[in-house]
């Protein structure tokens, strides 16, 4: 099992390695030098030529793609542009707020849509289960700023139960941290929850039909007992995959949600640095961002044997 | 075709209409599927009224009233106006111009370059291995934010909206072609082919390509959803479509500042947005079902 870890840990560093090359790569093949942009509109030639240097961008492209993996090596992942800090400390100062975001909107998201997903499953056909259904393709083609404005109109603006906007870090304790986490997060929840929804049910309607579960419920225990303790045990693993590939969504979701809740999050340092053409920054986040996305899945990949002893590494 | 005894008793040859069982069973599918036909009903008005957006009762989206400026919704300004007084159901119905040809020019390009991409690698082996890595790793990077970064280092304008929603998508819609023809070039109808002497070229044109059809169609709908949803978010942030365009995510970008005083700026776009995305998210989810595909 160490041994697998390992093994399939070491296989992750080609996939980081792509991606940090076709990180570097797309910026710069995109069309349009990111020195003329950085520059502005009322540049001379000389600055131009002078942000070239200054970002290497006038040696061969393979050299820079060199350079550029060899920093990140050694964990440095440049230094921005607008403010002059390292890349990595700034990723640091802004990971809390995205984390405690992406946390407690998983969290609402399976608490919800897991149960949803069973129970239209189990009546599969009634208007519950069209009803779950509807849900979530609908939760699913929702703009996820307009859904957020909508809740900051009816709760922080009309009823006033909850702040508009901003953030507190867990250090000013906790009822005001979660209170501006609540908004946001359901806010985020609503895709996800839409797609683990979706996914559930479909896992737990291939398992429904098997013979054990007819057998369970002939026993005549409780139905909870019956989809919860044999059914959803075995119709867990395509719901915990759809976590882990979900989290991407969630990434996604949380910049735009980041925006309208103006958290202090990896969102709004990558929006900023994009209107400033800070792009060691963009670079950063990107490679730092799917980094992770890379280590949930493995670490989604190492739970299957947990979640079913069949499979063994 | 099929045998039957003719009025003389011999047998004759009746030539059947194409499949007729196939169409009856569309037709039964398409009533067992109320949700595509809702779909594709939304759909259709949707584009109705993008297509013919100057004849339903709008001004010009772009006009500036300053004396209206942020009147709520009545019998003049059906969906309220903004801050300069323009009419935001006017700015609304020319919005879905731009949302709907952004969406269908992603999942057409995404599609073809994609596909192309796709039977290439599933065809030949030895690009497999360094083609499906890169594949992995750019997958492995949100589309919101590769977007976005894309986004940074173009200029402004719907093509490079365009382009820079495409890139993430190809890497996905290859993914599915290639696993398609890595079971299929062992299907006999393959080797049959191989034996009578056809080239690669034609295999996958005439053999391979057919049998992605139905897929594909399914994928493309869910990339026409999702790109009209991360348009509207990359202008949101603003690094869409330029301000002066009046897209969904540029009208309701400008009405954030006036959420508390304005809401029907934010409102309106938003619920045709939400509206369009579903409507095809009910076809795609419709057409999966009546394709068989999966």
């Amino acid at each position: 099992m160490l041994a697998e870890v390992l093994r399939r840990l070491l296989a992750t560093i080609p996939v980081m390695v792509v991606v940090a090359v076709s990180v570097f790569a797309l910026l710069h093949v995109t069309p349009g030098d990111p020195a003329v942009i950085i520059a502005g509109d009322y540049a001379t030639e000389d600055d131009i030529a002078r942000i070239r240097a200054k970002l290497g961008l006038d040696r061969p492209f393979l050299t820079q793609v060199g350079i550029w993996l060899a920093q990140v090596v050694r964990g440095d992942l440049g230094t921005s542009i607008f403010s002059g800090l390292p890349v990595a400390t700034l990723i640091k100062q802004r990971a809390e707020a995205t984390v405690s975001l992406t946390i407690f909107a998983m969290l609402i998201s399976v608490g919800l849509g897991v149960p949803l997903g069973i129970v239209a499953a189990w009546k599969k056909g009634s208007w519950i289960d069209r009803l779950v259904m509807v849900i979530a393709v609908s939760g699913f083609s929702m703009p996820v700023f307009w859904l957020g404005f909508v809740l900051v109109y009816v709760f922080a603006i009309s009823l006033a139960w909850l702040p508009v906007q901003g953030y507190r870090p867990l250090a000013d304790g906790f009822w005001p941290f979660l209170r501006h986490l609540i908004l946001p997060a359901l806010t985020l929840s609503v895709i996800y929850m839409a797609l683990v929804a979706r996914m559930t049910r479909a896992s737990m309607l291939g398992v429904l039909s098997e013979d054990y579960i007819r057998t369970a419920f002939a026993k005549g225990l409780p139905p909870g007992h019956v989809l919860v303790r044999h059914a959803l045990k075995n119709a867990s693993l395509p719901v915990v995959t759809i976590i882990g590939i979900g989290f991407a969504l969630l990434i996604g979701g949380a910049v735009v949600t980041e925006s309208v809740f103006a958290l202090p999050g990896l969102g709004r340092l990558t929006v900023d640095a994009i209107v400033r053409r800070d792009y060691p920054v963009i670079q950063g986040v990107l490679l730092i961002v799917s980094g992770v996305y890379v280590l949930i899945n493995l670490v989604i990949d190492m739970l299957y044997v947990v979640l079913d002893p069949r499979i063994r590494y | 075709m099929a045998v039957v005894p003719g009025a003389s008793g011999e047998l004759a040859l009746e030539v059947v209409a194409p499949r007729p069982d196939a169409l009856a069973r569309a037709r039964r599918a398409l009533r067992r599927h109320p949700t595509l036909i809702a779909g594709t009903v939304a759909l259709a008005v949707i584009v109705i009224a993008a297509t013919f957006a100057p004849v339903w009762w709008t001004g010009d989206p772009l006009q500036m009233r300053p004396i209206r400026r942020l009147r709520p919704p009545s019998a003049e300004a059906w969906f309220g106006t903004d801050h300069f007084g323009r009419d935001i159901y006017t700015r609304t119905v020319y919005g879905a111009r731009i949302s709907l040809t952004v969406g269908a020019a992603v999942s057409a390009i995404s599609l073809v370059l994609g596909t192309g991409l796709g039977l290439v690698i599933g065809f030949y082996r030895r690009l497999d291995t360094i083609m499906m890595r890169i594949v992995d790793g750019i997958m492995a990077i949100p589309a919101i934010l590769l977007a976005l970064a894309l986004m940074a280092l173009m200029r402004a304008s719907v093509r490079n909206v365009i382009i820079a929603l495409v890139i993430p998508e190809i890497p996905r819609v290859t993914r599915v072609v290639r696993a398609s023809v890595l079971s299929l070039r062992e299907h006999l109808m393959v080797e049959g082919a191989r034996a009578l002497g056809v080239g690669t070229p034609r295999i996958l044109l005439r053999y391979i390509l057919p049998a992605l059809v139905a897929p594909l169609l399914v994928q493309g709908t869910y990339i026409c959803a999702s790109a009209i949803l991360v348009e509207a978010y990359l202008s949101f942030l603003g690094a869409g479509t330029p301000p002066v365009i009046p897209s969904w995510g540029n009208i309701m970008a400008e009405g954030r500042a006036y959420v508390q005083l304005a809401f029907w700026i934010i409102l309106f776009p938003g619920v045709f947005l939400a509206a369009t995305v579903l409507a095809i998210n009910l076809v795609g989810d419709g057409l999966r079902d009546v394709l068989d595909v999966r």
